[in-house]
C-alpha cells in the first residue's frame, strides 16, 4: 500500500468538498456482477468540451474498473459537490485531481478490506475490473465489500493516485461518451427536455438596454390569442406562456408590437468606442512591475504601438434555454449554466427566497465559450413558471434575444512600448490596457444581481459594482498581459473601466486574446527592428524549456525554415503564449493569403498541457480554439450605434464558414511527468497574433485593430 | 389561422398532425413527433441546425410552414441510424470524433447526406460548398470535413 506522507491541504476541489461519496459511489446492480456500476458526480459540467469523458476515464483508471461501468451524473445543487464555475480551463485541475484522489482512496480502502476478508496480505492482491483476487485465496468484488456509510467520510488524500506508468486509460484517446447520441439526434440538451404537461414560453425584451415598459396597447387582445395560458408582466419583464411553442412565438410577436417603451439608451458611437471608453470612470492599477535600471540604460531604440479589440459575441449556435417548474412554492430549474451553485445565489436574490428552496440541475446546452445568456434564461424560466404553478415551462430565447442581450466579450485597447539595446535585445517593456471587467457572472457579489431580468422587475435589484479578477487568480483584462519572455524591465498598467455602456462578461480566454495579440505582434515588430527571424527572436528571449519546445515544434511542423520572402500575397507568422502564464503552452504558425479578403489557409498549433488525460480531447479543443480564433480575428465585431446593439441575425454577425476554414494541424507534446493543465483556451491568443504576423509578412503592413477585415487592411495600406 | 389536419411522411412512416398550417415544420417534428434531432438555432433559415431532407434535398425546417410538406417525403437524422446501429455517415463522425458540443452536428450530417446521395465522391471543395449554410461555433469544421471524406470512402467500398 503506497501512501503519501505529508498532510497538506486536500487537492483540487476536494479541499472544499471532502466527502468521498459525494464524488463517487459504487452502485450494486440487480443482475449480478456485470451489472455493478460506479456513479461519478462532478460539480463541473459539460459545455461542449467533453470534460465528462475525461473525468470518466480518470475514475475508471484510478478505480481499476472498466469504463463501461462508469455513469457520469449531471450536476445538481441538491446532490453534487459545489465546484462553482466550469470556467478558466480548470476542470481537469480542480475536478480531475479530486476524482483521482477520491478513487485512489476508495480503491485503497477496499484493498485493505479485501485483504482481511481473503486472509492474505494486500501486496498479494490484484484488481481486475473491480474484482480483487489473490492466487489460491479466492476473490471478492468492490460491491461485495460495501458497508453502509463506508465512504460517507472526508477524504484523507493518504492514498497515492497511480503513477504515469500504471495508467491504463489516462493518456489514451478514449472516444467521447456522448458523441454517438449526439450524431444520431438523441435528446441531449435542455432544449430537448420534455416534462409531462410542459408549456412553452418566450420573453419579450425591451428594445434596448435602458428601455422601460410604459404600457401595452390592448393586452387583452394578446391574452385572447390561441393557446395563451399566461401573460407575465412584472415591471419591464414581459413573457408569454402557451400550450404550444409556435403559439408562444406568435403571442410574443404580438405582445412586442403592442408594447410601448421609454427608451433612454445612449450608447457610444461604434467608430469612436475605444476613445469613449477611456473617458469613462476607471481605476488604475500597476499589476506587474520588474525593474533593472542598468539594463534600461542600454536602450538605443524605442518602439510603441496601439492595438484594439472589439466587443465579440459568444454566438452559441443554440440560443439560451431553460426549463422550470414550481411545486409547493419551490422552483426546480434545468439550466445549461456554467455554474449552477453561483446561479442559485442570484436566483435566490431575484426570486426573494432562500437558496435551500431552489434546486438547479445542469442540463447541456450548445457550446457557450463563456458567460452567455444561459443564466439569464434560467431566471426568466423561473419567473414565468412561478405564474403557472405545477406546470413545467420551457423558456427558449430567440436568436435575436441572444444576439441582443448576451453579455459580450469586452472591447479592449492596449498600448505597448518597448526598447531594445544595440544587440537587438529587449531591455524595457510597458504594457498598458483599458477595459471593462471580464466577468459579470452571477454568484460572487454581495449586493444586487448580474441576472438581467432582476434589473427589469417592478421591484428591481441593482447591478453590482464590477469586480476585477486578480492577476494571481489568472487575471481578467490583464490575463496574459505580463510577457512570459525574460525581460529585465517590464510593467503592466491596467485601466479598469467601471462604467459599462455595453453589457459584458467572460468570453473564452478573457483579456488574453487582446493581450497576446498585442504582445506577440509587437514581438515581431521588435524582431524586425533588430533584424532577427521571429522564431529565433522569441527563443532568444525565452528560457522556459517547455515554452521553447512548443515554439520549436510549431515552427518545425510548419516548415518555418523554408518560409519564403514576402511576395505581397502569401505569408507565414508565428505567435506563442502560455495560457495565464501558468496553464497550457501553445504556439501557432498561421499561413495567409491576401485576396479580396484576408484568408487563413493553414494553421499549425503545438500544445503542451502536462500529462494529457485524453490526447484527442486536447487536440479537438485546440483545433476548435484555432478555428474560432481565426473567425474572431478575420470577421467578428458586435455592431451597435447610439440607439442600441444592432445585432439580430447571423447576417449582422458573420462567423467563419466551412469554405473559409483553414487546414489545421495540431502537434501535442505529452509530458506524463508534469501535472495536467487546462487546455481549452490556450490557442485563442496565439492564433490571432500569428495571423496578423502572417499578414505583415505577406503584405508588409501592420494591422493593429481587430478584426482584420479588408477595410482595416486597406486603411493600414494607405 | 385555424388548425387543420395534415398528413406527413417522416422517415418512411405516415403521421397525422392537428395544427396551424403556418407552423414551421421544425416545431411539428420536435414537439408533435418527438424527433429532437433537428434543432432550433435561428428561426431564420440561416444556421442549418434544423436541416432535414425533403425528397432528398436539404431544407432548413425552422422557417417553412408545415403545410408545404404534406405528401412529401421527410427524412430527419433519426431516419438515418441509431447510436446502436449508426448510418455510415454517423459512424464516420464517431470515428473522427467530429463534434464538440454537437448542437450543429445533426444538421451537418443531413446536409452531408444530401451531398453524398447526389455526389458519392465529392472533392474537399465540394464538401465545404455543400456545408456552407451550416454554421459551427466550436470550430469542429476540420474534423467534420474529414468525417464526410471518410464516409464517402466507406460508402464507396
Amino acid at each position: 500500500m503506497s501512501r503519501t506522507n505529508e498532510s497538506s491541504p486536500l487537492p483540487g476541489s476536494l479541499s472544499v468538498n471532502p466527502i468521498l461519496d459525494k464524488w463517487v459511489r459504487l452502485v450494486p446492480g440487480s443482475a449480478g456482477p456485470s451489472s455493478h456500476g460506479v456513479t461519478v458526480s462532478p460539480g463541473k459540467v459539460d459545455i461542449g468540451q467533453g470534460i465528462s469523458t475525461a473525468l470518466a476515464q480518470i475514475a475508471a483508471d484510478e478505480l481499476d474498473v472498466s469504463l463501461s461501468r462508469i455513469v457520469m451524473k449531471p450536476a445538481a445543487t441538491d446532490t453534487s459537490p459545489n465546484e462553482e464555475m466550469t470556467s478558466s480551463s480548470l476542470s481537469i485541475e480542480h475536478s480531475g485531481i479530486a476524482i483521482r484522489f477520491v478513487c485512489a482512496e476508495i480503491r485503497g480502502t477496499l484493498l485493505q478490506k479485501a485483504a482481511q476478508k481473503l486472509g492474505v496480505s494486500a501486496e498479494r492482491l490484484t484488481i481486475e475490473d473491480g474484482t480483487i483476487s489473490a492466487e489460491g485465496a479466492g476473490s471478492v468484488t468492490y460491491w461485495d465489500l460495501l458497508e453502509p456509510g463506508l465512504f460517507q467520510r472526508a477524504a484523507t488524500a493518504q492514498f497515492r493516485p497511480k503513477a504515469a506508468e500504471e495508467f491504463r486509460l489516462i493518456g489514451t484517446d478514449v472516444p467521447r461518451l456522448d458523441i454517438p447520441a449526439k450524431v444520431t439526434g438523441r435528446p441531449s440538451y435542455v432544449h430537448d427536455m420534455v416534462l409531462p404537461g410542459m408549456l412553452h414560453a418566450r420573453v419579450v425584451r425591451p428594445p434596448s438596454y435602458e428601455a422601460r415598459l410604459l404600457s401595452i396597447d390592448d393586452e387583452a387582445a394578446v391574452r385572447a390569442m390561441p393557446g395563451l395560458v399566461e401573460l407575465v408582466r412584472d415591471g419591464s419583464f414581459l413573457a408569454v406562456v402557451c400550450e404550444r411553442e409556435e403559439q408562444a412565438i406568435r403571442a410574443a410577436r404580438a405582445l412586442r408590437n403592442r408594447a410601448k417603451w421609454d427608451d433612454r439608451t445612449n450608447l457610444p458611437d461604434q467608430g469612436a468606442v475605444y476613445e469613449h471608453l477611456k473617458t469613462l470612470p476607471k481605476t488604475v492599477h500597476v499589476v506587474h512591475e520588474k525593474a533593472d535600471e542598468a539594463a534600461r540604460a542600454k536602450s538605443v531604440k524605442t518602439l510603441k504601438a496601439a492595438f484594439t479589440k472589439p466587443y465579440i459575441a459568444h454566438a452559441s449556435i443554440g440560443p439560451s434555454c431553460a426549463v422550470a417548474v414550481w411545486n409547493d412554492g419551490k422552483p426546480e430549474i434545468w439550466s445549461h449554466s456554467q455554474g449552477i451553485f453561483p446561479l442559485r445565489v442570484d436566483l435566490s436574490k431575484s426570486l426573494r427566497m432562500p437558496e435551500a428552496d431552489i434546486t438547479v440541475h445542469h442540463a447541456e446546452g450548445a457550446g457557450c465559450y463563456g458567460h452567455n445568456g444561459a443564466d439569464d434564461a434560467a431566471l426568466d424560466a423561473a419567473l414565468v413558471a412561478r405564474a403557472v404553478p405545477g406546470r413545467p415551462v420551457k423558456l427558449q430565447w430567440s436568436r435575436e434575444d441572444e444576439f441582443q442581450w448576451e453579455p459580450f466579450g469586452p472591447a479592449m485597447s492596449v498600448e505597448v512600448t518597448a526598447s531594445i539595446d544595440a544587440g537587438g535585445n529587449i531591455v524595457d517593456w510597458t504594457h498598458e490596457l483599458w477595459s471593462n471587467t471580464q466577468s459579470t457572472r452571477p454568484g460572487r457579489q454581495p449586493e444586487g444581481t448580474w441576472l438581467m431580468a432582476g434589473w427589469h422587475l417592478a421591484d428591481p435589484l441593482p447591478k453590482p459594482p464590477p469586480r476585477m479578477i486578480p492577476l494571481a487568480g489568472g487575471g481578467g483584462s490583464d490575463r496574459n498581459a505580463v510577457p512570459l519572455y525574460d525581460l529585465p524591465n517590464s510593467k503592466v498598467i491596467h485601466h479598469f473601466i467601471t462604467e459599462m455602456p455595453v453589457r459584458v462578461s467572460a468570453l473564452r480566454s478573457l483579456g488574453a486574446f487582446a493581450n497576446v495579440f498585442a504582445i506577440e505582434t509587437f514581438m515581431d515588430e521588435l524582431a524586425e527592428a533588430a533584424g532577427v527571424d521571429p522564431v529565433e527572436y522569441r527563443l532568444r528571449h525565452m528560457k522556459d524549456p517547455r515554452a521553447r519546445a512548443v515554439i520549436e515544434a510549431a515552427a518545425d511542423r510548419a516548415g518555418w525554415t523554408s518560409r519564403k520572402a514576402s511576395d505581397g500575397t502569401t505569408g507565414m507568422g508565428i505567435a506563442f503564449a502560455q495560457y495565464k502564464n501558468k496553464q497550457s503552452y501553445c504556439a501557432v504558425v498561421a499561413e495567409v493569403s491576401l485576396e479580396e479578403e484576408l484568408r487563413v489557409t493553414r494553421c499549425v498549433a503545438a500544445v503542451e498541457a502536462g500529462l494529457a488525460i485524453n490526447p484527442d480531447g486536447i487536440i479537438n479543443q485546440t483545433e476548435g480554439g484555432v478555428i474560432q480564433a481565426v473567425s474572431w480575428t478575420l470577421k467578428e465585431a458586435v455592431p451597435f450605434d447610439p440607439s442600441g446593439v444592432r445585432c439580430m441575425t447571423w447576417d449582422d454577425y458573420p462567423i467563419l464558414r466551412f469554405d473559409e476554414v483553414p487546414e489545421v494541424d495540431v502537434v501535442l507534446i505529452d509530458r506524463p511527468d508534469q501535472k495536467s493543465l487546462g487546455a481549452g483556451e490556450a490557442a485563442q491568443g496565439p492564433t490571432g497574433a500569428a495571423i496578423a504576423n502572417a499578414l505583415a509578412h505577406a503584405a508588409g503592413v501592420r494591422v493593429r485593430n481587430l478584426p482584420l477585415t479588408k477595410d482595416q487592411i486597406a486603411k493600414a495600406l494607405l | 389561422m385555424t388548425d387543420k389536419t395534415l398528413a406527413l411522411t417522416v422517415n418512411g412512416s405516415a403521421h397525422t398532425v392537428q395544427c396551424d398550417p403556418d407552423t414551421p415544420l421544425l416545431y411539428i417534428l420536435r414537439n408533435d413527433l418527438a424527433l429532437k434531432g433537428a434543432r432550433y438555432g435561428c428561426g431564420q433559415g440561416q444556421c442549418g441546425a434544423c436541416t432535414v431532407l425533403v425528397d432528398g434535398q436539404p431544407v432548413q425546417s425552422c422557417n417553412v410552414p408545415v403545410s408545404d410538406f404534406a405528401g412529401r417525403s421527410i427524412t430527419t437524422i433519426e431516419g438515418l441510424g441509431s447510436a446502436e446501429a449508426p448510418h455510415p455517415l454517423q459512424q464516420a463522425f464517431i470515428d473522427e470524433q467530429a463534434a464538440q458540443c454537437g448542437y450543429c452536428v445533426t444538421g451537418i450530417v443531413m446536409s452531408a447526406k444530401a451531398l453524398l446521395d447526389r455526389n458519392p465522391k465529392p472533392t474537399r471543395a465540394e464538401i465545404t460548398a455543400a456545408l456552407r449554410d451550416n454554421l459551427c461555433r466550436c470550430g469542429t469544421h476540420a474534423r467534420i470535413i474529414r468525417a464526410v471524406e471518410r464516409a464517402a470512402a466507406a460508402m464507396a467500398a
